[in-house]
């Protein structure tokens, strides 16, 4: 699947901006004042410009809204709903927090669980779609809670906690990996169950329909860059989970956080260009290519 | 779960109005639907009552709308300013264009007319130019087919009256097994497509001799992937098994092929005292004319020494060097496996025999109750005609069908009126002595003997292809390909203005692109260019564009009037005959004219005989006018429906309301064979009263096949040193070995020159492009805007060719270095890509960096127009010794592995964008 | 709404015959051609006549060889476009209800005026059916000529999809594919019609025809010379040739 930057993107910054939200929902960190006002804005920014991100590859952005219409069939259009319902119920919270209004916290505790459920749906719309076996698997939207429960903990100092987020995320993130490299063959999926005339005997392509490229081409089939992979895999998880695990052995402040975040966006982002980068859609059989 | 869906209105609007006219995306002309929106083309779909295609279209066809308006059109005259191949020109209007074609052209006219040379390339007005250049009085004039399947059509003519494609076609509701022989998916190609997706449905048998297997080879049942060059062969061990096993058609040879004629001392058919040809009659044991009544020809016979044709073919192919097992190596196909297809094509024929309840009567009167067929067909185009043997294997292919009684008999191959025809009811070639005004006749023709060559008095060939000369004496289409070359060597003599109409000679029509282009640059000592003028009329930027010094912009097909005329290249079936006509279903939007009107405008101010009435005034004000009215004779004109008041067919005076009738009826008319002329044409009476009354002859004609052809026997015993009319020596071992009477084999020209370069290549043409033409077209270049060069398992394996690489080719006269791919169901001895979709860069209106330009690539530059030199100091062309056909299908080449490159070799500077401003 | 209907009173679809299909392209410009002009938004090309071309295709051909282990290498064209599945993963993913599956026929389709462009519909059909255009933002696919095949204002024999009216060789069949009894499911019965990439349970409509078996000359019926030449000589055998008369 081709990486687009406006995926990437979102979803690494929703993730952890979710993530960071069900933390401040559930008043794991209880901030006031104009502190208080930075990390909700944070959480925030990070979770609403994930969203606008995302909206940069849709063709007609001014329809956006229609979005909310199928949340009983379609992950996207729940994912619609929980997000904006997560950051309308976590607005009260913030405000309170901001401004020391003292209001009770139950709705924060709903919010988080929205936070969450957001991220599930996102992580579900690449999840069940049984054409890209690699994403079609139940660690699909536990690496990406993973990442948002562990990138939220980050954030928010929470290091124990934390740690022990990174340390599931590094081992669900391997196991994604080793697990994900088989899938596609033990589906079943080949150039002769796409065509039918593997009856024949093996078939490969002699001539691919249009010289002239083509949508489900630039969508659907990359393979430049696959070669690095084995490297690319030990840098998203060393960045993304090890590093900063180990930098939490560190006097936890500010900095360490920053650090460790940082760390962690750049290994989410190398993880998530994997995701796409490495994710075949079984389309590329008729063109030979996955 | 509910379900919703939207209000969809299922009946919108389709279009404001359908014109039906011709398409022109390729050679088939097809009838199609134009629809038009607010005045503009929307939707181009087939024509269900047209008698081509029958609704059907290609992908080109259906394309065609993004040709009018692709920016490679052509806007407005133009004439040179820079040097010639710069493509610098300033725009000029018609009539200062018309009067300096009048300035150029008046004064050959006067004084040596064969300066002028006049040929056509993607031509279907033939009998227009040539009538036009008839009226010049130059002897250099012809269309294309000399670069293109002269071969098959000839042999076809001088063996049964009649070849493949426009001449006949497979009985497809009949046929049981259809044999494929070749690439042919350029020509004919929705009927082809069509026959076959009927043999398909009613599970009838293909099978494809090819040495690549695409296209219509890759739905063949069977395939036979031959070496190039060795069809032949092939076929004549064919007949060989077929022979050897009685498994021919003996009543059909002995009634309607001069397989029962004598063969005299000389080599010629013994005739009686009224001409007629003899044959002995089994009653009496004594010669009779092969056509008085109740004759019953015997196969056998001898008289006073003299064998039938029968006799010495039987001789011949029976002999061991045909067997399967001695030709299997050089044609690339087991012996078994031969043997097997001719089981195949015995059973079908033989055990498979269909009776069509349907009486008829045959030229001498016998009556007979039914019409007996033998459901074996064929088909073959350039494929096995493309070859230095091409006009002999043709005429083998054609010996097979006749020893297997398919032709013209239920489910074989079936004749499209105004065939058959057979050699000797076309013309000869005309030449005139020159400066002597119009020629009396047309330029090309069937030559019966060395008579009829176009030789000057002191033995030199008439015109500037040296067409009809003993280099190749039965070229009926010309050498197109060989006119830049001639006029550059100025040899058999120089021209001064070479006059092209849609012929893109510098580039993938010419063999040897880039050295076309130097003679077209070329100047001489005086600094005047070698060929002093060129003018040519395109529609499109071609490459050929940049190298002419006038330009006559033409129109698209849709903006402009044609007849597909029963003069020239009709669009008959086999059970009608048929015409059609192109109209403007759109006007142009600049400033370009028909080619067709513009030359009867110079026609004209030429005052050319028949283009000014008595008084020296225009004859005609445009195509549409000449359509309407010009006789060809009396009574007979282009087009055949609704002559005189409208009713009357083939022949009548010319009616006014002729177009408008053609335009109402879907822009064709169909005059359909009655049902007991359907088959055995050629011998039918019931057919040939029809013929006569059509207009397409003017008494009754039935004939004999020509398997032994008296033709070629003449030149064959001038090449025996018979007769006062003698070829050079030089040439008379060649002549003695390609002129043989009979259908023979010998390997390709160029073999034994060709000895370190092992491998064949070949061109093919995709079924979605053609020519050049598709790639300026928006959808049809993204189907096919590159093309690599195909490898065989063999070779790809040898040289450790890998995805991505590409490979330098050489042969002999050249080099490339191209993209190359696998191909495992290919012919091991054989390389091949899609032919033109290389483009040189600028052309076309494309983008300099387009991958036509990049990755595409030609061939032929690796193609010479001449063959090596062979020691006696001469090189002949590179064409078939009988008819010229350029033999591009020759090609030997070597393979060396290289790097992936960014830029295929050879590549030449940019041409500037001469079609629309973007 | 984006759910499927539970039951579809027809089947319309295409069957394909992979042993007719000479991969001539027709189907794929007739195609381009009627829909550039017809439902929705045009097919739009960009950088048409430039060094990188591109445009929206609702039908290509592919081609494929084959290596059978004892016969030679065959060429097989394969038609791709929308199979108008009975269990469309395209349409349940679609946030907006755009992707749609018609009850009355089966025909699956976009609402253009409904689609956001997120091309998740295009990500779900494991078929390559779904290109996006770039020049609308909106998702183009198949329709199965809805607005011919129903159309009063064309003549009822071009009430059919513009790649089967104009595939040269008939090796695309259109009709209903519930109907048993229909031409193209006794087609797809006779011929053993399957389904493409039937381990994800999509159920497409539209069947596939394998090509029948190639390459077999009948080995049996190899001819009997007629006697042997090199004893009877010529002679002989012409008596024995003629004597068939």
């Amino acid at each position: 699947m081709h990486p687009a930057p406006s995926v990437i993107i979102f979803s690494v910054a929703s993730g952890l901006g979710f993530g960071f939200l069900a933390f401040l929902g559930m008043g794991l960190v209880l901030p006031s004042g104009l502190v208080a006002f930075a990390l909700w804005g944070l959480g925030y920014a990070l979770a609403v410009g994930g969203l606008v991100s995302a909206t940069f590859h849709l063709g007609n952005p001014q329809r956006a809204l229609l979005a909310f219409t199928q949340w009983r069939s379609s992950w996207l259009s729940r994912e619609a709903w929980a997000s904006v319902a997560a950051l309308v119920l976590l607005a009260p919270v913030a405000l309170s927090d901001w401004l020391g209004l003292g209001w009770p916290r139950g709705v924060g505790m709903i919010g988080a669980a929205l936070c969450l459920i957001t991220v599930f749906c996102t992580a579900m719309i690449y999840a069940q779609l049984k054409t890209v076996p690699r994403w079609n698997h139940w660690t699909t939207p536990a690496t990406f809670l993973g990442f948002c429960v562990a990138g939220g903990a980050l954030l928010s100092g929470q290091s124990l906690f934390a740690g022990w987020a990174l340390m599931i995320l590094a081992v669900l993130l391997m196991a994604g990996f080793a697990e994900g490299d088989r899938r596609f063959a033990a589906r079943g999926h080949s150039m002769a169950s796409a065509t039918g005339i593997g009856r024949i005997g093996t078939p490969q392509v002699f001539e691919q329909p249009h010289t002239g490229g083509n949508y489900l081409m630039r969508e659907m089939i990359f393979i430049v860059a696959r070669k690095h992979v084995e490297k690319l895999r030990i840098i998203a998880v060393s960045l993304a989970a090890i590093f900063p695990a180990l930098l939490l052995f560190l006097p936890v402040n500010a900095l360490t956080i920053a650090v460790a975040v940082a760390f962690h966006l750049i290994g989410a982002a190398v993880q998530r260009w994997l995701f796409f980068a490495e994710a075949e859609h079984v389309v590329g059989l008729y063109y030979g290519m996955r | 779960m509910t379900h919703h869906q939207p209000h969809l209105d299922t009946s919108p609007p389709v279009s404001d109005e359908i014109r039906r006219t011709t398409c022109y995306m390729c050679a088939c002309r097809c009838g199609i639907n134009v629809h038009l929106k607010s005045g503009k083309v929307s939707y181009i779909e087939g024509n269900r009552a047209h008698p081509v295609n029958k609704g059907v279209l290609c992908a080109k066809g259906a394309s065609g709308i993004k040709q009018i308006t692709a920016p490679s059109r052509l806007r407005s005259p133009l004439k040179r300013v820079g040097p010639r191949g710069s493509g610098a020109f300033e725009k000029i209007s018609w009539d200062e264009a018309l009067a300096l074609a009048v300035a150029w052209m008046k004064p050959l006219q006067d004084t040596a007319p064969e300066k002028l040379a006049f040929f056509t390339g993607r031509d279907q007005s033939q009998s227009l130019t040539s009538f036009w250049a008839q009226g010049f009085g130059t002897p250099n004039y012809a269309a294309h087919g000399g670069f293109c399947s002269v071969n098959m059509a000839a042999a076809g003519i001088y063996t049964i009256g009649g070849a493949f494609w426009e001449f006949g076609q497979p009985d497809w509701d009949h046929t049981r097994l259809f044999v494929l022989f070749g690439v042919a998916e350029d020509h004919d190609s929705n009927p082809i497509k069509i026959g076959i997706g009927k043999l398909k449905g009613r599970g009838a048998k293909v099978i494809g001799v090819n040495p690549i297997r695409t296209g219509y080879n890759a739905v063949a049942d069977d395939w036979y992937g031959i070496t190039p060059g060795t069809d032949g062969l092939l076929i004549l061990s064919l007949i060989h098994c077929l022979l050897e096993a009685g498994k021919i058609d003996l009543p059909y040879l002995a009634q309607w092929t001069n397989a029962p004629c004598l063969v005299g001392p000389d080599g010629l058919l013994l005739r009686g005292e009224d001409g007629k040809l003899l044959v002995v009659d089994t009653a009496t044991g004594q010669p009779a004319a092969f056509d008085v009544p109740g004759v019953q020809p015997d196969l056998g016979a001898v008289w006073q020494g003299s064998r039938t044709v029968f006799q010495h073919l039987a001789k011949r192919y029976l002999a061991p060097d045909h067997a399967p097992e001695a030709v299997a190596d050089r044609v690339g196909i087991t012996a078994p496996r031969i043997r097997a297809l001719a089981a195949e094509l015995a059973h079908a024929a033989f055990d498979q025999t269909i009776t069509i309840d349907q009486s008829w009567t045959d030229f001498r009167g016998t009556r007979h109750a039914t019409m007996v067929g033998r459901p074996v067909s064929f088909h073959a185009m350039r494929g096995i005609s493309a070859h230095s043997n091409g006009f002999q294997t043709a005429r083998a292919l054609h010996l097979l069908q006749i020893i297997l009684g398919t032709v013209e008999t239920p489910g074989g191959y079936h004749f499209k009126p105004p065939y058959p025809k057979p050699f000797d009811a076309h013309p000869v070639p005309h030449i005139m002595p020159r400066g002597s005004g119009p020629l009396t006749g047309p330029h090309l023709g069937y030559p019966r003997g060395p008579e009829h060559l176009a030789l000057l008095p002191d033995g030199s060939p008439a015109r500037i292809d040296k067409a009809f000369s003993w280099e190749n004496p039965l070229s009926a289409h010309g050498l197109m390909h060989m006119v830049i070359a001639n006029a550059h060597a100025g040899d058999p003599y120089r021209i001064d203005t070479l006059f092209l109409y849609m012929a893109n000679m510098a580039w993938n029509s010419s063999m040897n692109t880039a050295a076309t282009m130097d003679m077209l640059t070329a100047k001489d000592g005086a600094g005047e260019y070698v060929i002093p003028r060129i003018i040519y009329s395109d529609a499109y930027a071609s490459e050929m564009v940049a190298y002419a010094d006038l330009i006559l912009p033409d129109t698209t097909y849709m903006e402009r009037h044609d007849c597909i005329s029963m003069l020239d290249r009709p669009i008959s079936e086999p059970d009608a005959a048929g015409d059609a006509i192109r109209w403007p279903v759109t006007e142009p939007d600049r400033d370009v004219r028909g080619f067709q009107s513009v030359l009867i405008d110079l026609g004209a101010r030429l005052a050319l005989p028949g283009f000014v009435d008595t008084e020296g005034a225009p004859k005609f004000a445009n195509y549409a006018d000449y359509i309407t009215r010009h006789e060809r004779r009396a009574g007979v004109g282009p087009l055949m429906g609704w002559r005189g008041d409208g009713t009357a067919t083939g022949r009548g005076a010319p009616n006014p309301d002729q177009l408008d009738r053609y335009i109402a009826n879907g822009g064709f008319f169909q005059a359909h064979v009655p049902d007991a002329a359907r088959y055995f044409k050629p011998w039918n009476r019931a057919y040939q009263d029809w013929a006569v009354e059509m207009g397409f002859y003017d008494a009754p004609q039935p004939y004999l096949f020509s398997i032994w052809s008296e033709p070629m026997r003449r030149f064959h015993a001038a090449a025996e040193g018979q007769g006062d009319r003698q070829p050079p020596e030089a040439l008379r071992a060649r002549l003695k070995q390609a002129m043989d009477p009979l259908p023979i084999w010998y390997p390709p020209f160029g073999e034994v020159a060709a000895a370190a370069y092992p491998v064949h290549a070949l061109t093919q043409r995709p079924m979605a492009m053609y020519h050049s033409w598709g790639s300026q077209n928006a959808w049809l270049r993204q189907i096919h805007g590159r093309n690599p060069l195909y490898l065989p398992t063999k070779i790809w394996a040898k040289h450790g060719f890998a995805a991505g690489d590409w490979a330098r080719v050489t042969s002999p006269n050249g080099e490339i270095v191209v993209p190359v791919e696998h191909m495992a169901a290919l012919n091991p001895h054989t390389v091949w890509t899609w032919n033109a979709i290389g483009k040189r860069k600028g052309a076309w209106g494309l983008d300099q960096n387009a991958p036509e330009a990049t990755k595409g690539f030609l061939l032929n530059h690796l193609i010479s127009e001449l063959l090596p030199e062979q020691g006696d100091g001469l090189r002949w062309s590179n064409s078939d010794p009988v008819t010229g056909q350029a033999a591009w299908f020759d090609l030997r080449v070597r393979i060396e592995r290289v790097d992936a490159q960014m830029q295929s070799l050879p590549a030449f500077g940019p041409l500037p964008d001469l079609g629309e401003p973007s | 709404m984006t759910s499927l209907p539970t039951h579809t009173d027809r089947k319309l679809g295409l069957v394909i015959d992979l042993d007719t299909c000479v991969g001539c392209h027709a189907c794929v410009t007739a195609c381009k051609g009627w829909n550039d002009q017809g439902y929705g938004a045009p097919l739009s090309d960009q950088n048409p006549y430039g060094s990188d071309p591109s445009g929206v295709f609702l039908n290509r051909v592919h081609s494929y060889e084959v290596q059978p282990h004892d016969t030679p290498a065959q060429i097989i064209n394969f038609p791709r476009s929308c199979l108008h599945c009975d269990d469309a993963p395209c349409v349940t993913v679609c946030p907006t209800g755009a992707s749609y599956k018609r009850a009355e026929d089966g025909i699956v389709l976009v609402n253009e005026s409904a689609c956001i462009g997120c091309g998740l519909c295009a990500w779900a059909c494991p078929y390559g059916a779904r290109e996006m255009d770039a020049d609308a933002g909106v998702m183009k696919k198949c329709t199965l000529c809805v607005d011919r095949i129903y159309n009063e204002n064309l003549p009822e024999e071009d009430r059919e999809p513009a790649c089967v009216r104009t595939c040269p060789t008939g090796a695309r069949h259109f009709g209903d594919l519930a109907d048993p009894e229909s031409a193209v499911s006794r087609l797809v019965a006779k011929r053993g019609g399957y389904d493409l990439m039937p381990e994800l349970g999509t159920k497409p409509t539209n069947k596939y025809l394998p090509p029948r078996k190639k390459d077999r000359p009948q080995e049996a019926s190899l001819l009997a010379p007629l006697l042997d030449i090199q004893a009877t000589g010529f002679a002989g055998w012409l008596d024995r040739v003629l004597g068939k008369i």
